[in-house]
Order: C-alpha cells, then structure tokens, then sequence
C-alpha cells in the first residue's frame, strides 16, 4: 500500500495516544448493522507495474485520433498542444495546489487566472471574463439563468444552429420550462430566430460558427434583440475561430459563452474541457463562477485574490447565482499557456491555417459525385448531404481506419430529414493525404 | 558549509539582518502582458495564405491584443509563477472538508494515454470500446463500494453532481404524481452548494438545527417532515466530522414520508470500503472524484462529481451511459421516458474516471478500506494531542476523518481565528479551513487525510500548540503582521471588491478611465 505511510508500530503508537484500543473501536457512532463486516467483491491492491498493464490494456482498445485520417469536430477540437504546455501544468505547484483561498501562498494560481480572463475578454471583445466554467455546455445553461436573473423576463429562445447538446443541457437544466423555445434544428445556416423575439424575451442564444459549421450575422441578432430590450448569448464552441474571425463583443453581444478545449487541451473522450464565459462590465454581479482581482497587500505590493465572492454558494448558500463551487483550473491554466504561447501572432497563424485546411477539405468534398456541400461560409468545419444516411457510412469508414466526422443523426434522434447529413472539421492537423484517403474511402462507399 | 567560485568554504561574514525568508527564490514576476508583446510567439505555424476565404465577410477587426512569449519566456514565467504557489507536494492541507490527499503520478501517466487522451466523444462507438470499458469498471466499483444499484458519471463537479441528484429526486417525484413537494430539509451544518442546489431547483429550504453533540436528531426530521417535504440533503460523515449515528433511523424516517435521502457523499474518503451508504438508506450521493479518488484539484478544478443512485432512482439517470449488449458495450446517448435528459455535452470528466479507476486499482478493496481508517486515525490524532489547548465544541464521540476545534481558546487574546490561520502559513503550514461548519462559532476544521505520516502530524501539533501558547502569552504582533513568510503580505480583499480590477489594462486606458 505505497501511498499510505504509516507502520502498524505507528498505527499503535497513535492509538495509544488517542487511548482507543483500535481503529476499529473509532467507527462506533456507526450503527453496527452497516459495518462492512465482509471484504467487498473487489480486488486488492495491486503493484503499479500490473495497474499500468490493465490501464494500457483498455487504452489499446481505442482508435486514437492520431492512429489515422480523422475530421471528427462538432465541439471537440483536435489540435496540437505544445509540449511545454503538459510539462508545465504537471509541475506539483500548479497540479497539486487547492482552490487559491489563502492569496497569500497562492499568488502563482490567481496570477494565472487574471491573465486568463484577461485573455479572454481580448479574445471575445468583451469588458470581463470569468475563471473558468465546467464546459461549453454547462456554461451556456449558466448565461441564459444569467440573462433570465438580469431581464427579469423569462422567454428564452435557441437558434436551430446551436450544438444540440447544448440545447438539451440547456433544457435540462430547466426541464417542463415553457418560456424556453428551441427552434428547429437549421442545417443551410438559414435565419430562424430574430422574428420571434418579442418584449417578454430575455435572451436569443446564438452560435457561430454554428453547430453545422455556417458563420452567423452576430450584428443583426444583437440589433434585433436590443432593439426589444433582449439580452444576446453567443455561443462559440471552436475558440480558435476567433483568431480570424470577428469578436462577438465588437457585434454587441451581451454574453459570450465559449468551449476553450481547443487552445492547451486534449480530446479526452469528452472532459475535462474549459468553459469560458465574458459579459459586460455591468453586468458582472450577476455573473456566476470564480473571478480574480487585482489588489494590494499589507505593503502596498499588487496581488490578486478571488472576489466578488459575495455572489456565490459559500457566502450567499441558497441566494447564490449558481451552485457553482469550481473552477476548471488546471484546463485554465493550459489555456492560458498555450495562449500566451501562441500570442496575437500565433493565434492568427493557426485560425488560418485551419481554415486553409478546412477550405481544401471542402473543396476536395466538392468533387465527389452525390456528395453536396451545404455551406457557403465555415471556419474550420462544415456539413455535407449525402444521398444515403451518413452513420453507416461513418461506421463503414471507421473499419477503414478513418474517422469521417459526426452523422447528425447521432445527436437528433428521430428527424430523417437530417439523417444523410454529416459534420466534418479539419484543423492545422489534418493533411493533404488525409484528405484524399476520406475522398477516396467515399467515392468507394457511396452508391 | 557552502563553497565560493575558489573552491573554499565561505563563511557567512559579519551581516547583521534579518532571518532568512527565501524571498531570494520567489520573484515577483511581472504580468504576461507586460513581459510579452503581439510579435513574440512561442509556436512554430506555417504563414499560409488563403486565395477565396469562406468568411463570408465576418474577418476580425477589433485587435486581438494578445501577448505573445517565445518558449523560454513562457517556461520562465509559469515556473516563476508556480513557486508562488503552496501545493500537497510540497507541505500539509489541513483543509477541512476538501480532503486534499497525495495525488499518485501513475494517475497522470495514465490519464495521458493516447487511448484516453486523444479520443473523440463522438467518434463512433465501435472505436472507443475501451473507453467504455473503463467507465463501466469505475461505475463497478463506485456501486460495489456504496451498494447502489445505479451511477451517473457524467456530472463536472461535485456541485454539478448535486444539482443532478436533486434533478432525479425531482424527476421521481413528478413520475409519481407528487411534484407539489417543495421544501427541502437541509442541517444547519451542510456545505454551502446543499441550499444553493435546493433553491436552483425550485425548492424551499428548510434548516434543520443541530443537537448539542453536532449530529442530526431523528426527532427533529420527524417533525420537519411534511407531505409537502421533497428531501432530506444529509452530509455523512458530516461537516463537524462526526458520523451521524441515527442515519438509519433518518432515512426510514424520510422513506416513511414519501421522502427522498440525498446525501452529500464529500465525505466519503473517511468511510469507503468500511461503510457502504446504500447499507444506510441513501437515494442518491455524489463523490468527488478529485477527494475520495486522488484526481488533482488543479488550483480549483476541474473536478468530478458521478452520482449513485438507489434503485428507485435508478430509471431517472441521464444520459449517456454504458450498457453492456451481446456485442459489445453501447453508449445510451438519448434518454427515454421521465429519464434525465443531458446534464453536460458529452460523456463528463473522463480524464478523471481514469485517473480515479487507476487509483481504486492501485488501493484495491483493501488498501481503500485502509486508507479511510487511517484518516480517521490522524484525524483523531491530532484531536488528541491538540484538544488540551484547542477547545473541541463535541468532545463525545470520536471523530471521523477530520477533527473540528472552535476558536474559544482565543478569546481575550485579540488574536482571531484568521489571525491564527495566518500565522500558520508563516510555520510552514498552509492554513485548516475556518469558520465552517457555521454551526460552531469560529470553527477550525482540520483533516489531515491519510496521507500524512506521524512525522508529518507531530510537526504540525507542535507547529499549533506553540502558536496558541504564543497566543495566549499575549504575542499578539506575530499574529496581527502574518503572514511576513510569504510572497505575499495580508491582502487587502476588501479594496478588490470595492472597485473590482478583473483584467489587465494598457497603462494609456487606465489614465484614461481615471481622468
């Protein structure tokens, strides 16, 4: 048991010290009935070598996205993360230290977070930014209570090109909830939501690039929902799209929800990822989530402590803005350095080579008969209709060794209408060769 | 002795100064914006040009403004940076409640295992089968470990598992026609997320008030129970530390009402492979995954929150989850029914299923039973060689896996309880958690977990015993000045939030914004 230090000798010193004739003797307020009185039926410990055979085992049964031609997005980015970045985020001080409570012997930890929402609030154009979410999705959910808690108003309305998984966390969270419309799923990109804002509405929640790769008009969505006294929440769940495109805040959004994996953080089957969220000076009370500020201590020297701690769980328990008690630190942290690694030069650099590399994909799936594409516009990602339902194709194409993208069916259910469409992203990973072995594994598949 | 550059001792001359404090390693170091600039980048990209952008005319126009370092730069300044930081590598949390316990690094090596790492969540489930696998056998040993009949993996956080254990609590209730249940019962003593999660959903929330000993009385859930009462949200072991010994009777109780029996599972590291909670009634629990299981806290995050649930729970949990199938093993991505819908995007925190599974592995059955048992005995330990000076406010029973002392042994000092914990980071020491639980009034929560040696423990007493006697001698300068050790002095959080700085500004704009 190599993580526990004690020796019997010392379990008795204590013992002894505490006058308790075992440890056992400790677990008497336990009523008797509930003591596991039989070992459990689950292995024992176990040497490291043999617990690292079993975990390689179970990885070895995956494809891994490097393992071959891979375009599989939808609000999971692959990219490359430097090195440095894991190295860094591994050292003890950063990985092992707790939420910065005592700024005092944390000032690594809040310095870092000011950065990041610094970094934030540049990359969306708006005044502040939080320190982190759990996730894109979650997050989302946050801005709309966000917007309900500022409004005072309750109509809530999702575009068509919002992730669908974000709609259904959205609607979870506020499950039976008539005042919240999801409109219908608009794979052409097409305008769905800005005629049915009215005076009741306290925000229209708008993605772009949207769920099926289309770039959004954020200025006319702003101007149609200002024009009622709405709030507008812009989703981005590709944050390197930023790097080229323009900044939500400089369109008038009132909050911007973002999935930061892309920058600093691995795939990781879905989690842990990186909520962004940034909002208007004004509004900041009623943001929800750690933030970090600027200060002085005893001598005058500047730090940084958590603050506005008045509005969370721990201060305020049921009159809270959220039950949020986490960040997501440490894929900040990565975010943060990846960033600050790739700075205005790099991001640039890497928003355009991902739209060099989507632009050929597009072009390459242009050429292939009874393949359509729908987009006019994309940033790294786009969406193709082809004359029969996508899954299979994808799963015919995975036998292959290449992972073609995301049948939209898989995330709506029960809508034929979607179900010949396929989502597919590139980035500065995917390569002239993966390309052609996607165009010529369809060309073969496809009737 | 050190040596010079000649290669002969050195002495240490005729200085006359304070003692050393180290400040010599610990920098300040300047924001990134201020040692970088736009043009420095650390990345290596090709400058490609594009000849039709599918834009659509949405180019950026308002500038970036980021701050670019080259690699050496960037390494300098988060190493600089992270020596700011105290850590569980490097010294002792007692942070009561947080359970913060050595973080193995075989988790990290596995959790990087491109087979786990570089997957999609949406990439077909033929190609992910060993992720599957992985999450079926944490959710093994996550039931067995508590005898419940279900697990819902995919919550971010304790908080998020909270919230979805209150959502299928709610989802029952509306199932079986009693969705006019609004209140929920909820200890004085409880973390602060229990209200918090209650009133996001909708519920009212009613505070049942401790004994005299820091425990529940089942008399007084009796009373408060109601058919218009939705839940008890029970912490057990609870916050002061203690196992609440009517639990039993609490969750008939609660049953008998048409109640349901949440219990905030933060406290599990004390208990697992000794107690299962399903033995004790429970409806649902989440575990933190980043207390119990040994994944990072990462600076504040991300965690992980699975919840068990009872098996009248079990049809409301969300989606996704695994099932096993004669071929193989299926993510259930679409909920049916009164299930739960989607509580995050995709799958949750797989990252730390592996890291947790990888340390439930390395324990085994054994080792996790053991390691519960020895945090209740360093807690107790240090209850023991402290409580003749710290006051204990509920000396009855033993404690569990943190021992809670209330600051009455500093009364007529001058010196506060935060005073105190200040004093502690000049020791060495990072500070106990303070003034929670708020049913003790100046509350000092220490947990050690069972990470900590003896060695480690004695220190730690002698480190607080010789600060209360400092105390209480009337040294009061030592305690009103600390911390003076650290890279920082006390900060002034109170000026933060007067007129809150979030992000860095050009100097030009904050010139501007006074004026």
């Amino acid at each position: 048991m190599r993580y526990l230090p004690h020796s019997d000798a010392e379990r008795a010193d204590m013992l002894a010290a505490i006058g308790a004739p075992s440890i056992e003797a400790l677990f008497g307020a336990v009523p008797a009935k509930a003591l596991q009185s039989e070992s459990l039926d689950l292995p024992d410990h176990s040497p490291e070598f043999l617990v690292e055979a079993h975990m390689r085992g179970l990885a070895g049964q995956n494809h891994a996205a490097a393992d071959g031609p891979f375009f599989v997005g939808a609000g999971a980015y692959r990219h490359h993360v430097p090195a440095t970045v894991d190295h860094l985020i591994q050292r003890s001080e950063w990985l092992t230290a707790y939420t910065p409570y005592q700024p005092e012997i944390s000032q690594g930890t809040l310095q870092m977070l000011f950065e990041f929402q610094t970094q934030v609030a540049k990359l969306t154009g708006m005044d502040v930014a939080n320190a982190s979410l759990y996730d894109g999705s979650t997050g989302t959910a946050e801005a709309v209570l966000m917007a309900r808690r500022l409004t005072r108003r309750t109509k809530v309305l999702l575009s068509g090109g919002l992730h669908p998984h974000y709609r259904d966390v959205v609607c979870g969270y506020l499950k039976d909830d008539a005042d919240l419309i999801c409109l219908d799923a608009s794979p052409e990109g097409q305008g769905d939501i800005l005629d049915r804002i009215d005076d009741q509405t306290a925000a229209i929640v708008v993605q772009t690039p949207d769920f099926y790769g289309h770039l959004r008009n954020i200025q006319t969505a702003a101007d149609a929902a200002h024009a009622k006294g709405a709030l507008l929440i812009v989703v981005v769940t590709e944050i390197v799209s930023l790097g080229l495109l323009e900044a939500p805040g400089a369109y008038g959004a009132d909050i911007v929800v973002a999935e930061g994996q892309s920058i600093g953080n691995a795939l990781n089957f879905g989690g842990p990822y990186l909520g962004l969220m940034a909002t208007r000076q004004q509004f900041v009370r009623q943001m929800p989530g750690r933030l970090c500020g600027e200060t002085v201590d005893a001598d005058g020297q500047r730090g940084f402590v958590l603050t506005l701690s008045t509005r969370e769980q721990h201060i305020r328990r049921e009159k809270a803005t959220s039950n949020i008690c986490t960040n997501s630190g440490l894929c900040a942290l990565a975010f943060s350095i990846h960033l600050g690694l790739l700075g205005e030069a790099g991001l640039v650099k890497l928003a355009r080579l991902n739209h060099a590399r989507a632009c050929a994909l597009a072009d390459a799936l242009g050429t292939v008969k009874g393949v359509e594409l729908l987009n006019a516009t994309f940033f790294n990602e786009m969406t193709i209709r082809l004359p029969v339902a996508a899954e299979p194709v994808v799963a015919q194409l995975a036998k292959k060794g290449i992972l073609a993208g995301v049948p939209v069916s898989r995330l709506e259910r029960g809508r034929p209408e979607l179900d010949n469409l396929l989502v597919l992203a590139a980035t500065e990973l995917t390569t002239d060769a993966d390309i052609t072995a996607l165009i010529a594994a369809l060309e073969e598949v496809l009737p | 002795m050190s040596m010079n550059t000649q290669g002969r001792p050195t002495g240490t001359g005729n200085v006359t100064s304070s003692p050393a404090n180290g400040a010599a390693l610990l920098p300040n170091e300047p924001l990134l914006f201020e040692i970088g600039d736009t043009e420095h980048s650390g990345v290596d990209l090709p400058d490609v040009s594009i000849k039709r952008d599918r834009l659509g005319g949405f180019s950026r126009t308002l500038p970036l403004d980021l701050a670019g370092l080259t690699e050496p730069e960037a390494m300098r300044h988060y190493v600089r940076l992270s020596r700011l930081n105290y850590s569980i590598d490097s010294g002792m949390y007692p942070l009561g409640s947080c359970t913060m316990k050595h973080n193995p690094r075989l988790n990290e090596k596995m959790a990087r295992l491109p087979g786990f790492a570089d997957i999609h969540p949406l990439q077909p489930v033929s190609t992910v089968q060993g992720a599957l696998a992985l999450m079926d056998q944490l959710a093994h040993w996550l039931m067995t470990l508590t005898n419940t009949a279900a697990v819902a993996l995919s919550p971010k956080a304790g908080a998020h598992g909270e919230l979805l254990g209150m959502m299928a609590i709610k989802a029952a209730q509306t199932a079986r026609g009693e969705g006019h249940r609004k209140v929920v019962l909820v200890p004085e003593s409880a973390h602060g997320t229990n209200p918090a999660t209650a009133a996001f959903l909708g519920y009212s929330v009613k505070a049942i008030p401790a004994r005299a000993d820091g425990t529940v009385d089942v008399t007084a859930v009796r009373e408060a129970l109601s058919p218009d009462v939705a839940a008890i949200m029970l912490t057990n072991p609870n916050t002061c530390g203690l196992f609440e010994p009517q639990v039993i009777e609490i969750a008939e109780a609660v049953h008998d009402a048409g109640a349901f029996f949440y219990c905030d599972g933060a406290n599990f590291n004390a208990i697992m492979g000794v107690v299962r909670p399903g033995d004790l009634g429970i409806d649902a629990m989440h575990i933190n995954l980043h207390k119990t299981f040994s994944t990072p806290h990462g600076g504040g995050g991300p965690g992980a929150g699975p919840v068990v649930l009872s098996a009248a729970l079990a049809p409301f949990a969300p989606v996704p989850f695994v099932q096993r199938t004669e071929s193989g093993l299926e993510l259930v991505e679409h909920s049916e029914g009164e299930a739960l819908g989607r509580i995050t995007a995709f799958q949750g925190q797989m990252g730390m299923y592996v890291r947790a599974l990888t340390y439930m592995l390395s324990h085994g059955s054994d080792g996790l039973a053991q390691a519960a048992k020895d945090a209740v005995l360093n807690a107790n330990y240090v209850k023991a060689r402290l409580q003749t000076v710290f006051s204990v406010p509920f000396p009855d029973q033993p404690c569990m896996h943190e021992a809670l002392f209330d600051d009455s042994f500093l009364n007529q000092t001058g010196v506060s309880t935060l005073d105190f914990a200040k004093a502690l980071i000049d020791k060495g020491f990072h500070p106990m958690t303070m003034y929670f639980p708020l049913v003790v009034h100046g509350a000092m929560l220490v947990e050690p977990t069972e990470s900590e040696s003896k060695q480690t423990l004695d220190q730690f007493c002698d480190v607080m015993l010789e600060l209360a006697s400092d105390a209480i001698a009337g040294n009061m300068q030592n305690f009103l000045s600390a911390p003076v050790n650290a890279p920082r002095r006390r900060m002034d959080e109170t000026r933060a939030a007067r007129s809150p700085i979030l992000k860095w500004e050009r100097e030009e704009v904050v010139s501007e914004a006074a004026q």
